[in-house]
Order: structure tokens, then C-alpha cells, then sequence
């Protein structure tokens, strides 16, 4: 099992460091808080940390710390637009119910 | 559903809390609103994918409002109901306005801001400019999925306070927080990263539609700060049609057009215009109502040669701040190019020629003052780690200073001094007994009050009784990062104090600021006569009050005919301040006091008997 991104999600990210000018991948993590008990993170990444698992796909870094890969496994990030909005998405096999704002989840 | 973004390492933010940050570049011809998303600052555009919003606002008779791309449509068949432009009326009056005559807008002549009839009753130029930002704010809460929590707005850098007064209240009321107004040349000079850039001298060339602005920056440990300022309000992109408009009009052979179709062919003409900047030649091809058709081509060269004039004459205000500033041509480390106009490769041309180096052009023109305005906004929103933090300074335009005795200006701060600033001065009182005194703030360069810029007046009460000269009074000027000005004068032994938030007295054109700066220059001579002739009325006016109320108290003291050569001087001194001769004025000061010089040892030597009456001497002597 692994952490993965669609093509269009990695197409954007290695867009956006590049203009950003700097950083080595993507950190995708769970922090617990949110309407439903657990929030996503994602982060650009400068450098990883000792405990990291890294993954690639689609030539970028996916990086993730230990803690939060139980509740990641297996998820795909996506980027999807939505009327005028844009940004990305998880799609998570772990999640139970999700607040339907699609920030805070439960497992 | 929210969409997520990448945030800066350690910057996620908690669920719902996104702290939501755009800028406005709210333009004369046409707005933009820009966020920072994953880390990079992008324009928002609407849902045909264009960012750029026409700053044009029609008021429909159904009650209905168009902004923009709808709006423009509608200029040539309900000119009264639409309003372009309307930047140019922000926080004047209609006196300050240039050519409201050929204006199709029907004024309302108020007190304060000049007011706008239309079919949905008056409006001003307030509310007008809420529409284009409620327009724009709707979009960046349909782009970002959520409530923004402020917006940086950019304003050019000579706006005065009435300007940036009225920009704040606009954003007020399209419910836009405003975390922060910002000067355009420093947001376009944010947007290339100048601010991590090589300390030195930059230079902002701004052509937009209708106006052009030429600001000095000069970048020193990551702080920006206006140098100097130019520019030409009637100067941008519409002349350069309506050139070409002419040459169209010389060239096809027609009949005076009607309105309609002078429309048509003025909307053509800025079509070709812009085309040329990427082609070598543009076709002018219209079928005209009254059954003519136009079929010309223009070539880039005949465009370049047609607008020579107007090319060359941005380079006058460029020359005077320059001047202003202090430096020479190429003192700058770099030029930024701003405005849609600046696309013209003559225009790049001339720049490049005149500073000796290649302008900055990769950012697109048009947008980068709001993309600048946008990485402003993502840092006062608290998106950014505090290393990263930049604070950005800019200057006033004009000094700011108080009225003193003899209607002459005391400068407190003075032009160009960075933002936000505090300086404070100390006055005292001018008469024995005096309880209150009166403020009037003004903003100018010249040193007669009459020949600058009321701003606000105030008084202080409550001042203990003293002898003149005995208060201190101190008055502090405050003026934040956004320009705006508030003045406080407090009695320091009492410590009654009294205050004014300037409220914009509206009505200064920019053409005024840039005369009230050059008769500041031309008039110095002048200025500095009228001062000493001021000085000395004010000088003589204080020693005869000062005789007179000595005669009162102590006129037992002097003989009869003392007192009538004290007398004649002070007729004497009294018909010199009528005339303009300060020399003569202060030779009469002279003779008075000499008159009263045996007095005054007198009535010293009686007054320090009085004191002494009813003391020890030993008293005194520890
Ligand atoms: N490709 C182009 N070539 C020449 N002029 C252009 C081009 N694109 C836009 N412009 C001109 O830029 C002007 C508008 O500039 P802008 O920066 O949007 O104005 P403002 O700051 O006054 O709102 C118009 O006169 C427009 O014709
Ligand atoms: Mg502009």
C-alpha cells in the first residue's frame, strides 16, 4: 500500500514548486481536530524528516510521517476544479464519514 | 466542498480556518483580484476565464447593477447610467474633476464628493467603486470556497488622504475587510521579488488607460520606500487610440462620423492598438452605420511614428522625480513596467533608451500590482512563517503641518517622510491668560497657509491660565501605514488634550499636488519674503501687546513724556506692519524696545521688590 497522486495532482505540485523556487516534494498528514475528528495537512517540504516515509509518484515526492500513514494508506491525491474553485482532494479508502466540508474526516 | 491548497511547511491550518487573503488592484480602467495559492500568487478569474474586470459600472432602470465586460457594452447606448472611470472622481469634488464638460455623467454638485445622477438615483463614486470590488470579492469567495478575512487594496502613490479615505470606505462597504492599502509601484515591485532583490534604486513605469504614474522605490534592508513620485493624470493607453482614431479618420476618406460609430471606430482603434504589439501591422477593417466602410491597415512603424509625442511625453515626469529624488538615470538598479500600455514596444523602447537598461517585462503588466497586492495580503493574513515576514514603507506625498501666528505653515513632517510615522512639535501660548487654543492642519509645501491644503481644524480647551509663552503644547501627528493622518495637541502640565482623525476634506486634484510641488520650488524666493514679512507683523504685534499691557499695569512708573515717545513708537511700529518691508518693520521693533528698555529695568526692579515684600531675604539663599 502507498501514497499516491493522480497525474493532474502531480502535474500541479511539480508546477508549484517549481515556481515556488524551492522545496524537495509534498508532505501529505492527519492532525487531529475538525468537526469530525481529524484534519488533513498538506504541505509543501524543504526537507524531510529523520522518521519520513517517502514515496514517489509520478516523479514527485510524497512524504508522509509515520504517525499519519495508518490513516493515509492507500490514498490517492487528486486536483479537481469545481466551478471557479480549484485545489486538491483525498481520496481516502480509510474514511468513514467525512464532514462535508472534505477538511475533517473520521476513521 | 473545500478544496485543499499546499501550504508553507508548518502552515496548515486548521479545518475552516483558512485565512483567506486577495488583493485589488482597483483600476481606472480596470480591476484585478489575485490570491496566493499554493504558494504562488495567481489573478482569479470569473467564469469565462478572463481576470480582468473593466471598471465600469452601469445602473440599469429595472433596478439591476452590470459591472464590467457587460457594462462596457452598454457605454455608447446608456453613457449617463454608465460609469467609467470613476477612480478619477474618488474623494474630489467636482471642481477638482478635469473636463466634467465632455463628460456624458450628470453631476450633482454637493458639498465634499462630487455625487452621480442616474437612473437608480445618486451615487457616489463610493459606492460606484463597492460595486467593481463586491464584484470581485464575490469572485475570490466562489474561487477560494470561502469568506475571505481581508484584502490589501492598492491605491497610486499620490493619492491623498481624501483618496485613500474613500478607497477604504468603498471596500467597507462591499464588505471587504481592508487589511492594508498599498502603493501600486511598490505592490508591482513585491511582484518581481524586489524585495529580496539587490539593495539600490527602482523605478516604476506605470501607463495604464488613462493615466501615468512614475514612482522612485529605493529597496534597503527588504523596506521599500517612495523616493519620489510623477506622473501625468491625463496621460495613458486612450490617447494612443484616440491617435489612431484620427489617423483612421484622416486616412478613410469618410463622412464626420456619428457618436455611434466615432464609437465603433474608437473601439477598433484600440483593438489595432493592442495588436500591434504583437504584429507587425493591424488591419482596420468596419462597416459603419451610415453605410461607409473603413478598410486601412496600419503598420507598427506608422503607429510608432503617430504616437511619438505621447511617448516622449512620459519622459518628462520621469525626469522630474528622478530629479526629485536626487539621482541620475542610471542610479537605478532597475525599471519595473506596470499598465497594459506598456505592452507597446515603442514605449519599451524609449524606457530602455532612457535609463540604459532593458525594463523588467516578464510579469504580465496588467497584473502584476495585483499580484504584488495578493503576497502583501497572504503575509498580513498570517499565511507566512515570521522570517519571511516584509514589512513595506511608503512616504506622503505632501508635508503635513500646522498654521501658525501670521497664517505661516510650520511643517511637522515633512514631504516624502516614510510611513507610519509620529512627529510631534511643541507650541505655547501667545497671550497672558490664554485657556484655549486653535489648530488648523494643513498639508503643503508653500509657507503661506493660504497656499495649501486645509485639512482640519480643532481646538484645545481647558488650558490652565499662564503667562505667554508659559504652556507647553504639545502636538503630535500621526500618520499610519495606510496614509492615514490624526493629530493630537495636549497641555503638558494640565494634560488636557484634544484630537482630530483627519477626515478627508475632499478636493485636490492631482494636477494641484504636482502645482502645489512646483510653485513650492518656484516660489521659495517669494516664500521666503513673505515669511520674513510675516515674522516680523507677528514679532511686532507680540512686543506692542506686550508694551501695552505694561503701560496698563505699571504706567506710574514713567513720566508723561516717557510715555508719549513709547506711544509715538508703537504708532510708528503700527504703520511699518502695514507696509512690506520686514527690514523696516524690524528696525522699528528695534526702536520700540529701545524706547522701553528704561522702562522694563524699572518695572523689573519694582516687581522683584514686590515678590521680595513679606519674605526673609534668607529665604532665598539656600
Ligand atoms: N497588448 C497591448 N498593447 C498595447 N496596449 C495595451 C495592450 N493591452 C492592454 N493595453 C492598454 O492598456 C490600457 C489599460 O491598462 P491598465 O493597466 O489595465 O489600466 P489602469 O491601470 O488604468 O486600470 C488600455 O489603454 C489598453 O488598451
Ligand atoms: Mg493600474
Amino acid at each position: 500500500m502507498s501514497v499516491t497522486l493522480s497525474e493532474s495532482a502531480a502535474k500541479h505540485v511539480s508546477n508549484f514548486i517549481a515556481k515556488r523556487g524551492r522545496g524537495v516534494g509534498i508532505r501529505l498528514g492527519v492532525k487531529t481536530s475538525g468537526c469530525s475528528g481529524m484534519a488533513y495537512k498538506l504541505e509543501f517540504v524543504d526537507e524531510t524528516q529523520g522518521e519520513d516515509v517517502v514515496f514517489e509518484s509520478h516523479g514527485v515526492k510524497v512524504i508522509v510521517d509515520p504517525k499519519s500513514l495508518p490513516y493515509l494508506e492507500g490514498t490517492e491525491l487528486d486536483f479537481v476544479r469545481e466551478g471557479l474553485n480549484e485545489g486538491f482532494k483525498f481520496n481516502n479508502p480509510n474514511v468513514k464519514d467525512q464532514c462535508g466540508c472534505g477538511e475533517s474526516f473520521n476513521v | 466542498m473545500a478544496l485543499l491548497q499546499i501550504a508553507e511547511p508548518g502552515m496548515s491550518a486548521e479545518p475552516h480556518k483558512h485565512r483567506l487573503a486577495v488583493g485589488i488592484d482597483l483600476g481606472t480602467t480596470n480591476s484585478l483580484v489575485a490570491t496566493v495559492r499554493n504558494g504562488i500568487a495567481v489573478c482569479l478569474a470569473d467564469e469565462t476565464g478572463r481576470s480582468m474586470l473593466p471598471s465600469v459600472v452601469r445602473y440599469r432602470a429595472d433596478g439591476s447593477i452590470d459591472v464590467g465586460h457587460k457594462a462596457v457594452a452598454a457605454q455608447a447606448t446608456d453613457a449617463k447610467n454608465t460609469i467609467v472611470s470613476v477612480k478619477r472622481f474618488m474623494g474630489r469634488g467636482l471642481k477638482d474633476v478635469a473636463h466634467v464638460e465632455t463628460m456624458p455623467y450628470d453631476f450633482e454638485d454637493s458639498t465634499g464628493m462630487v455625487r452621480l445622477r442616474t437612473v437608480q438615483g445618486v451615487k457616489s463614486p463610493v459606492e460606484i467603486s463597492a460595486e467593481i470590488l463586491r464584484t470581485l470579492r464575490r469572485r475570490a469567495e466562489a474561487s477560494l470556497a470561502g469568506e475571505l478575512v481581508g484584502a490589501v487594496i492598492t491605491v497610486p502613490a499620490y493619492f491623498d488622504d481624501a483618496q485613500r479615505q474613500a478607497t477604504k470606505d468603498a471596500a467597507t462597504l462591499a464588505g471587504l475587510p481592508v487589511l492594508r492599502l498599498l502603493n501600486e509601484p511598490t505592490a508591482a515591485a513585491v511582484a518581481y521579488g524586489l524585495d529580496n532583490a539587490a539593495e539600490g534604486v527602482y523605478a516604476v513605469y506605470d501607463l495604464g488607460g488613462g493615466t501615468f504614474d512614475l514612482s522612485i522605490l529605493k529597496l534597503s534592508r527588504g523596506v521599500f520606500e517612495v523616493l519620489s513620485t510623477n506622473g501625468d493624470a491625463a496621460l495613458g493607453g486612450d490617447d494612443f487610440d484616440h491617435r489612431l482614431f484620427c489617423w483612421i479618420l484622416d486616412k478613410a476618406d469618410i463622412a464626420p462620423p456619428s457618436m455611434e460609430d466615432a464609437r465603433r471606430l474608437q473601439m477598433k482603434a484600440r483593438e489595432a492598438k493592442e495588436l500591434l504589439s504583437s504584429c507587425e501591422e493591424a488591419p482596420v477593417h468596419v462597416a459603419l452605420r451610415s453605410g461607409e466602410e473603413v478598410n486601412l491597415v496600419v503598420t507598427r512603424d506608422e503607429f510608432a511614428d503617430m504616437t511619438r509625442h505621447l511617448v516622449q511625453k512620459t519622459l518628462g515626469p520621469v525626469r522630474k522625480a528622478l530629479r526629485d529624488a536626487g539621482l541620475a538615470p542610471d542610479e537605478v538598479k532597475g525599471v519595473v513596467m506596470v499598465g497594459g500600455a506598456t505592452r507597446m514596444p515603442h514605449i519599451q523602447r524609449a524606457v530602455a533608451e532612457y535609463f540604459g537598461q532593458e525594463p523588467l517585462t516578464n510579469l504580465d503588466p496588467d497584473k502584476v500590482v495585483a499580484l504584488g497586492a495578493a503576497m502583501q495580503a497572504n503575509v498580513l493574513a498570517g499565511n507566512r512563517k515570521d522570517e519571511d515576514d516584509w514589512l513595506l514603507l511608503d512616504v506622503i506625498p505632501l508635508s503635513l503641518g500646522l498654521e501658525t501666528m501670521g497664517g505661516l505653515t510650520e511643517k511637522v513632517i515633512p514631504r516624502n517622510s516614510t510611513l507610519p510615522i509620529a512627529r510631534a512639535q511643541e507650541f505655547t501660548t501667545f497671550k497672558d491668560g490664554q485657556t484655549a487654543m486653535a489648530f488648523h492642519v494643513v498639508q503643503g509645501e508653500r509657507e503661506l497657509v493660504s497656499d495649501c491644503r486645509s485639512l482640519a481644524r480643532f481646538e484645545l480647551r481647558g488650558i490652565p491660565p499662564m503667562v505667554a509663552g508659559a504652556a507647553r503644547i504639545r502636538v503630535s501627528f500621526q500618520v499610519d501605514a495606510d496614509g492615514l493622518l490624526s493629530v493630537s495637541a495636549r497641555e503638558m502640565s494640565s494634560g488636557v488634550e484634544a484630537s482630530v482623525l483627519v477626515k478627508p476634506s475632499y478636493g485636490l486634484t492631482d494636477d494641484e499636488i504636482a502645482g502645489m510641488l512646483k510653485s513650492g520650488v518656484e516660489h521659495a524666493g517669494d516664500d521666503m519674503l513673505a515669511r520674513a514679512l510675516r515674522e516680523q507683523q507677528v514679532e511686532a504685534e507680540r512686543v506692542i501687546e506686550a508694551t501695552e499691557h505694561a503701560i496698563e499695569q505699571d504706567g506710574a512708573l514713567l513720566s508723561a513724556d516717557e510715555r508719549a515717545a513709547i506711544e509715538k513708537s508703537i504708532t510708528n511700529l503700527r504703520a511699518l506692519c502695514a507696509g512690506q518691508d520686514h527690514r523696516a518693520i524690524k528696525s522699528g521693533i528695534d526702536a520700540l524696545s529701545r524706547a522701553t528698555d528704561d522702562f522694563a529695568a524699572r518695572r523689573m526692579d519694582s516687581s522683584i521688590r514686590n515678590a521680595l515684600a513679606g519674605h526673609k531675604v534668607d529665604e532665598f539663599e539656600t
